[in-house]
């Protein structure tokens, strides 16, 4: 495929925490990727929308204010709904390590958790998406 | 950071781009402009200090963030934390009630409850407060969007309970501007939050002259990814524009100004911050006098909560952060703070328990009874080395603040998403020095244990929480003078459109118990909502 890779970042819900969510953006930008940023406050509805017009292969999420299960919870049917669930799936940001099991349960590829570096992000979505 | 200075010695730049000598002198002093600045403590220009005897006289208050789930568990964490020591609270409300949405609004679901307490109508501020003597324990609330409604609602509680408003005092942070920054609380465009903020100063300095309605914020800019000279300058500008504002709709400087306080961050190199607030103090008392022609001392302080430093704190081996959490309340006792937040050590991971933030108190409470710190006045000062960078850090801030004008001034540069893009690309070098080693974090970059992911006891979320909230917010509904609650929203959305101040008319129909969401409804049909501009 010559198409660079096109990452949407989205932040789920009403958390307002936007610092990590621009960072992973800027870095995603700078290895390369197209990334397409959706700003706060965004509904699983309009994450699940934005997907399909913007035809990406990564949809990620950045929750810092725990809701991050609910939220996935919704996402997960507008996915399949849309035939996106081929995706690749990936959420960062403050997930416990109790919450992990069910949001790969649910479908999703990846998990970020605060700490995590920008370069193994980049890494893991080169190696998925190829 | 570091490099190499020729002879092998190391280099040294602090984070807002100062380069670093290894020895200080008097030389350096006047080099960097002088002892003019100095002054005494509760002298102007109040570099040393606001008051005279600061802690000699009254430690600061410690005022931890607290609140989840619905305001009767919110009220015995309160009471926890008073019973404790605490000396004052600072609200945490939960995120709908932060965006003006009812508990039962779609956007809502999930998140009742959850990093804060709900807040639907004043019934909750009567539990929430219930059993609280709000002469003894002041309260600040940490509210921006719908600030306006929540001062509303706190000032007719206290009403209604007997207080006597001339004499209530109390904080509420309403700094919508650096919401539009980090923090992401918005609701409204910028320019009719920033009206919205000036109402309530006005509707303050008339009704309720003891009341801080806005606590200027350097704090989340800086966790957003500003050095800390840029934390200031940006916060000045901020509160510049209030000022402004206030000052157009016919106030003097010195009806409102001694009014307005300050919420700044500590995390970062002691010596560096510790300069921050001095050099601050002083140019604002500077800005307040020469400037805007105050003449009451009291407009000229730079009155501040300086705590969190949650920037600073790690998710790797969190009982370092309990460590960090004492440094960064040292800080901000050598740094003359009116009030002390303490980041809790599980802060990274979840809302503190009942132990972490009895941890916090007490790590305050060791600097006052143990470690000298309220024994003398600005201990570092005359340091030669505290007032040169002193003076470094003032000039630089001036410079930013002059080249924010230069480029339009801060509403225009916030409004564009300008001031955004630069401390989100800033945020993203800082990240970047961390992952490569250059600026070092003590077990993430260097001092790094393999080690399972720390069971750190969770906060619990529960979801019948949210379902009492809706009942509660139901009950509320189905008792209130339903004609009258109209008539008090159509009369908000009338004055709204008028342009004239909205505190009067959002008072009157808080009393009639209209909710947070059925208000900002009101106003977002005559204002809008924000639309964040997205620019990298």
């Amino acid at each position: 495929m010559d198409r660079r890779t096109r990452v949407l970042i989205a932040k789920p819900g009403l958390d307002g925490h936007d610092q990590g969510a621009k960072v992973v953006v800027r870095a995603l930008i700078d290895a390369g990727f197209e990334v397409i940023y959706t700003g706060l406050r965004q509904t699983p509805e309009q994450v699940a929308n934005a997907a399909l017009e913007e035809g990406v292969d990564v949809i990620g999420l950045s929750s810092m204010a725990g809701s991050h299960l609910p939220f996935c919870r919704k996402l997960k049917p507008l996915l399949e709904k849309y035939e996106l669930n081929d995706k690749l799936w990936i959420i960062g940001g403050v997930i416990p390590a109790h919450d992990q099991p069910a949001l790969l349960e649910m479908g999703v590829d990846g998990i970020f958790p605060t700490g995590s570096k920008l370069s193994d992000l980049v890494q893991f979505i080169k190696e998925k998406v190829a | 950071m570091s490099g190499e200075l020729p002879g092998g010695i190391r280099r040294v730049v602090n984070e807002s781009g100062i380069e670093i000598k290894p020895v200080y002198t008097a030389a350096d002093v006047e080099a960097t402009g002088g002892s003019d600045m100095i002054g005494l403590p509760g002298q102007y220009p109040f570099t040393r200090g606001i008051h005279a005897l600061m802690y000699r006289k009254r430690p600061w208050t410690m005022r931890q963030y607290a609140g989840f789930g619905n305001p009767r568990d919110t009220n015995q964490r309160f009471k926890y934390l008073i019973a404790n020591g605490q000396t004052g609270l600072n609200v945490a409300f939960d995120l709908p009630s932060q965006c003006g949405l009812d508990s039962d609004d779609p956007m809502a679901e999930g998140e009742v409850g959850r990093v804060g307490m709900a807040i639907d109508s004043l019934r909750d501020f009567e539990i929430a407060f219930d059993g609280i003597d709000l002469d003894q324990i002041t309260v600040s609330m940490t509210i921006n969007g719908s600030a306006a409604i929540m001062i509303a609602m706190y000032l007719a509680m206290a009403e209604k309970r007997g207080y006597d408003l001339k004499t209530l005092r109390g904080t509420a942070q309403n700094d919508i501007l650096k919401e539009f920054v980090g923090r992401g609380t918005w609701i409204f465009p910028v320019e009719p939050s920033v009206k919205l903020v000036g109402d309530t100063i006005e509707y303050c300095a008339q009704n309720a002259p003891k009341y801080t309605p806005v606590s200027v914020c350097g704090y989340h800019i800086r966790e957003s990814g500003a050095t800390p000279v840029q934390e200031i300058a940006y916060a000045f500008c901020i509160a510049k524009a209030y000022a402004d504002d206030a000052i157009a709709r016919g106030l003097h400087i010195d009806e409102f100004a001694g009014r307005l306080s300050y919420n700044l961050n500590i995390f970062g190199n002691i010596f560096e911050q510790v300069c921050k607030f001095r050099a601050a103090r002083g140019l604002w008392a500077k800005i307040m006098k020469e400037e805007y022609g105050a003449q009451d001392p009291g407009s000229m302080w730079l009155r501040m909560i300086a705590g969190g430093g949650g920037g600073g704190l790690t998710f790797e081996q969190p009982e370092n952060n309990i460590v960090r959490g004492a440094y960064y309340a040292l800080i901000s006792a050598l740094s003359g703070t009116q009030t002390m937040a303490l980041c809790s050590y599980d802060e990274a991971y979840t809302i503190p328990t009942e132990y972490s933030a009895r941890l916090s108190l007490r790590t305050m409470q060791l600097l006052i009874e143990e470690m000298g710190l309220c024994d003398t006045v600005d201990p570092l000062g005359g340091s030669y080395y505290i007032e040169s960078l002193t003076n470094m850090m003032r000039t630089d801030i001036e410079k930013i603040m002059a080249d924010v004008d230069a480029r339009g001034g801060i509403v225009k540069l916030i409004s564009e998403g300008i001031i955004q893009a630069e401390v989100s690309a800033q945020a993203y070098q800082m990240q970047k020095a961390i992952e490569e080693g250059r600026f070092k974090k003590v077990g993430v970059n260097c001092y790094r244990m393999d080690e399972e992911e720390k069971e750190v006891a969770f906060h619990p979320y529960k979801d019948e929480d949210a379902r009492l909230q809706i009942d509660s917010l139901d009950t509320v509904k189905a008792q209130r003078d339903a004609a009258a609650v109209q008539a008090a929203l159509d009369r908000v959305q009338a004055d709204a459109a008028a342009g004239i101040n909205l505190m009067p008319a959002i008072v009157a129909a808080v009393k009639q118990y209209a909710t947070v969401g059925e208000i900002t409804k009101r106003l977002v049909a005559v204002y809008g909502r924000y639309q964040e501009p997205i620019r990298f």
